[in-house]
């Protein structure tokens, strides 16, 4: 912070690593290998090179599948999370690394370790995006299946996250272990953690459902919110109802940072990128991709049907099983109407609706014009900073570092350089006090 | 490869555990120390029982500051899915391009299980049964896709080839798992399995599954015996023995100095000791006891446990390693890139890729 008690909100700025499903785009000739390291490497040093918050990961625990069968249109295979980041806490000096690890398919004990660990080995720059899925098709990949009701989804998460900061906490400041003991409606353990407590303290924990429930959880536990409101008003709305649930846990607005996942398309002229941007979601929605889109919605083989002709008329099929290990658009009846009558009032074939309704970019123009929205965004309560989430793998945001950021500095919003080590400091967050539990509390 | 004595080339391999170490920087400097002396791999303990950080994190962490060593971190396999152990090595393989090992291990104590909450201690045969499992499944996880599965066929508009992904469907006595892995098929194909026979629990699980056997010996006729056994057991298995090596695991203190050493150590054969058989002496002695085990036919190399970490390795790499070099026992460099190489063992055939599609 400066000493200027006026100073201009600062933006923050987060990497997300090119993820598995059609925001990614495979086809084009500069697209590069999504689990080689070296695209890993690239990425992390180019959001290094812009002074980014944080470097983010994404995670899906088992591959996707559709009619039955593993889906083969999008980018798939990643590696584990938490060793990649280790690799690139060797590569980088300064970056945030988050990993998102489910609360569901773990144990405490083991994911404050690993947690722990990264932020020991990295200086203190790990992050935790808490995720809370629970279905029994991920489940038959682990001992435990789907055993978790969407209701106790986030008290198990929530005991989680404060399991863990037990864990964190229990060494003594000067480094001693100390026993640890845990009793609650979801896990009961005790012993002594085998690591004193790491750099930052606790590592930053990162949220990203929207529900009520994933609201109030973050509101009385994360130190950021991934969100997918990425527009002005949306974002505004989100940001005024989460922050608003902040003081209840006493805690204060600046305690809970709020970044939507957006992206960003360049051109040297608003009419050059708004042509780039219509490229990319042209990319991004190949015919194979528009069918499977609409048989997402309709629940039904639509393999018959020419993505340059009209949409079906035959109603959808509720809740069908077609499509496994991916997030639902919302009332497949609703969303079939609404497809219908954007294609009926525009004469949109099946892949144009699909493009027009299934792609976002969030900014599109120049870097001047990119960089003021973003800050517009800041400035007046819609978010405190961005995750990126580029379309190529790995050189998807080498042009924003290049273009966007030095006009983010000279606006006076953005960091010209990292003023301190650990993640926490970067994004502005306290550090945690280390408490110093009473005599008898632990046994 | 074969040496002046008519047999492959000895493989060497130390320990880089240091005590109270919980930053990168140290077992960065222990990792590139064994890299200068052109060891094959390093290893390092773990347990969710003492102090110390997550193995596998820590020489993923080292794996970007070194080139060509193997790393071989402790996997615990007790209280861990099964899922996440293969995918985790399986992306250490990723990030060293090559060279990612794992010696699983298992978590036997009370105190481990209520550290955990999830299940209650068994007995280590038990437990060790399971890691046999989860090394089966591992290595079919690994498997589940196909070198060639990603196509980026723009025609078609197909990523991946699906019928190069397959489900594993793997049940076992205590966990089930339905697959494909999320990692791609790793560089290796198989990261190096290490066991460890000291445990006897372990050895049907080093006799079918491991690349590496650790053997505890005191003298080259009692290794050689140790080997031969592990050996005859890999091929009641159906193995070909010859892709399975043995190391003879010792505790090593070379603090003695240049030749000297305590009376009755150094010079002769390592002593039993509580952990195992303890060597001491200096270099050059301990030199003279690799090339006599290793004329004997007894092993096909050594894991070292230094006593000292960083003194016992800078004496093992700067003192008793170019002895061997010169001696034409010991690589000079790293002729090859991968772990497997370095060990002499061929990248695994696919098991899936015989197969036709998967039909589910
Ligand atoms: C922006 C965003 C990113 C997410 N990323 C992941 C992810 O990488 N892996 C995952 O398993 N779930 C992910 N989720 C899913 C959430 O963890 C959660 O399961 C989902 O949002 C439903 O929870 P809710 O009912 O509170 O919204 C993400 C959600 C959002 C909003």
């Amino acid at each position: 912070m400066t000493s200027t008690a006026r100073a201009r909100k600062h933006v923050h700025l987060a990497a997300h690593f090119p993820g598995v499903n059609n925001t990614t785009v495979w086809a084009d000739p500069r697209s590069r290998s999504q689990i080689d390291f070296a695209s890993f490497e690239h990425l992390a040093r180019t959001a290094e090179r812009g002074l980014f918050d944080f470097f983010f990961l994404a995670e899906g625990l088992r591959l996707r599948e559709h009619k039955g069968r593993i889906h083969d249109l999008d980018v798939v295979g990643r590696p584990e999370s938490l060793t990649i980041l280790n690799a690139l806490a060797a590569v980088t000096e300064r970056l945030g690394l988050a990993a998102t690890v489910n609360a569901t398919f773990n144990e405490p004990y083991e994911i404050a370790r690993r947690f722990a660990s990264l932020d020991h080995l990295s200086g203190g720059r790990a992050a935790w995006n808490v995720v809370t899925s629970s279905d029994a098709f991920t489940g038959e990949n682990f001992r435990r299946g789907g055993f978790l009701d969407r209701a106790d989804r986030y008290t198990r998460a929530a005991e989680f996250v404060a399991t863990a900061r037990e864990l964190w906490d229990s060494w003594t400041p000067d480094g001693q272990p100390r026993p640890f003991a845990h009793t609650g409606q979801h896990f009961d353990i005790q012993g002594e953690f085998t690591l004193p407590r790491s750099p930052q303290g606790h590592p930053v924990v990162i949220q990203a459902g929207d529900s009520p429930e994933g609201r109030e959880f973050a509101a009385s536990t994360a130190d950021v919110i991934f969100t997918r409101h990425g527009t002005l008003a949306a974002g505004r709305a989100f940001y005024a109802d989460v922050k608003g649930r902040l003081a209840k846990y006493g805690r204060a607005p600046e305690d809970l940072k709020i970044m939507p996942g957006v992206t960003v398309v360049l051109g040297d002229t608003a009419a050059e990128a708004q042509e780039r941007a219509a490229e990319i979601r042209r990319q991004q929605v190949s015919p194979q991709n528009a069918l499977l889109a609409l048989e997402q919605v309709w629940g039904v083989d639509l393999s018959a049907y020419d993505p340059d002709g009209p949409l079906p008329d035959i109603d959808p099929v509720v809740d069908s099983g077609l499509s496994q290990g991916r997030t639902r658009r919302g009332d497949p009846l609703a969303v079939a109407e609404e497809w219908r009558a954007l294609s009926r009032a525009k004469g949109l074939s099946i892949r144009q609706t699909v493009i027009e309704t299934t792609t976002r970019q969030s900014f599109i123009g120049t870097p001047q014009a990119v960089a003021a929205e973003l800050d517009e965004f800041v400035r007046t309560g819609a978010a405190d900073g961005f995750i990126l989430v580029p379309h190529l793998t790995p050189g998807g945001l080498d042009e924003f570092v290049d273009r966007v950021v030095p006009v983010l500095q000279e606006r006076g919003v953005y960091r010209t350089e990292y003023t301190g080590t650990t993640l926490r400091s970067h994004l502005g967050l306290k550090e945690p006090a280390h408490p110093v539990p009473e005599k008898g509390l632990t046994v | 490869m074969t040496t002046p004595t008519g047999r492959g080339l000895l493989h060497l391999a130390a320990a880089v555990d240091q005590p109270d170490t919980y930053e990168a920087d140290p077992y960065i400097a222990l990792t590139r120390l064994a890299e200068r002396g052109a060891l094959d791999f390093v290893t390092l303990g773990d347990s969710f029982g003492r102090p110390g950080p997550d193995a596998l994190a820590v020489l993923s962490r080292v794996a970007p500051a070194t080139g060509r060593i193997g790393l071989v971190p402790t996997v615990t396999t007790t209280h861990t899915e099964p899922f996440h152990v293969q995918a985790a090595v399986a992306t250490l393989d990723w990030v060293s391009r090559g060279r990612a090992g794992w010696r699983p291990e298992v978590s036997a104590t009370e105190e481990e299980a209520r550290l955990l909450g999830r299940r209650d201690a068994a007995p280590a045969a038990d437990l060790w049964r399971e890691a046999g499992e989860v090394a089966d499944v591992a290595a079919r996880l690994w498997d589940s896709w196909e070198d060639d599965a990603e196509i980026r066929d723009v025609a078609t508009g197909r990523f991946v080839d699906r019928d190069k992904l397959h489900h594993v469907d793997f049940r076992g006595s205590t966990f089930s798992v339905r697959g494909p892995s999320i990692v791609p098929r790793p560089p290796q194909g198989h990261p190096v399995t290490v066991v460890d026979t000291t445990e006897p629990h372990a050895y049907d699980v080093a006799a079918r599954h491991a690349d590496v056997a650790l053997v505890g010996a005191a003298g080259p006729a009692q290794a050689a015996a140790a080997r031969a056994g592990l050996r005859r057991r890999a091929a009641e298995y159906g193995r070909d023995p010859d892709t399975l090596r043995v190391l003879a695991a010792l505790r090593v203190d070379l603090g003695g100095g240049e030749h000297a050493a305590e009376p009755g150590h150094g010079g002769g054969g390592p002593l039993p000791s509580d952990l195992g058989p303890l060597y001491r002496g200096g270099p050059v002695d301990f030199a003279d006891l690799i090339t006599a085990w290793h004329r004997a036919h007894a092993v096909d190399g050594f894991h070292l446990t230094p006593v000292e970490p960083r003194r016992d390795l800078e004496r093992l790499v700067n003192g008793t390693v170019p002895l061997l070099q010169h001696r034409g026992l010991f690589r000079t460099f790293y002729p090859g890139s991968t772990f497997r190489e370095h060990l002499g063992l061929a990248r695994p055939a696919n098991q899936y890729a015989a197969l036709a599609g998967d039909p589910s």
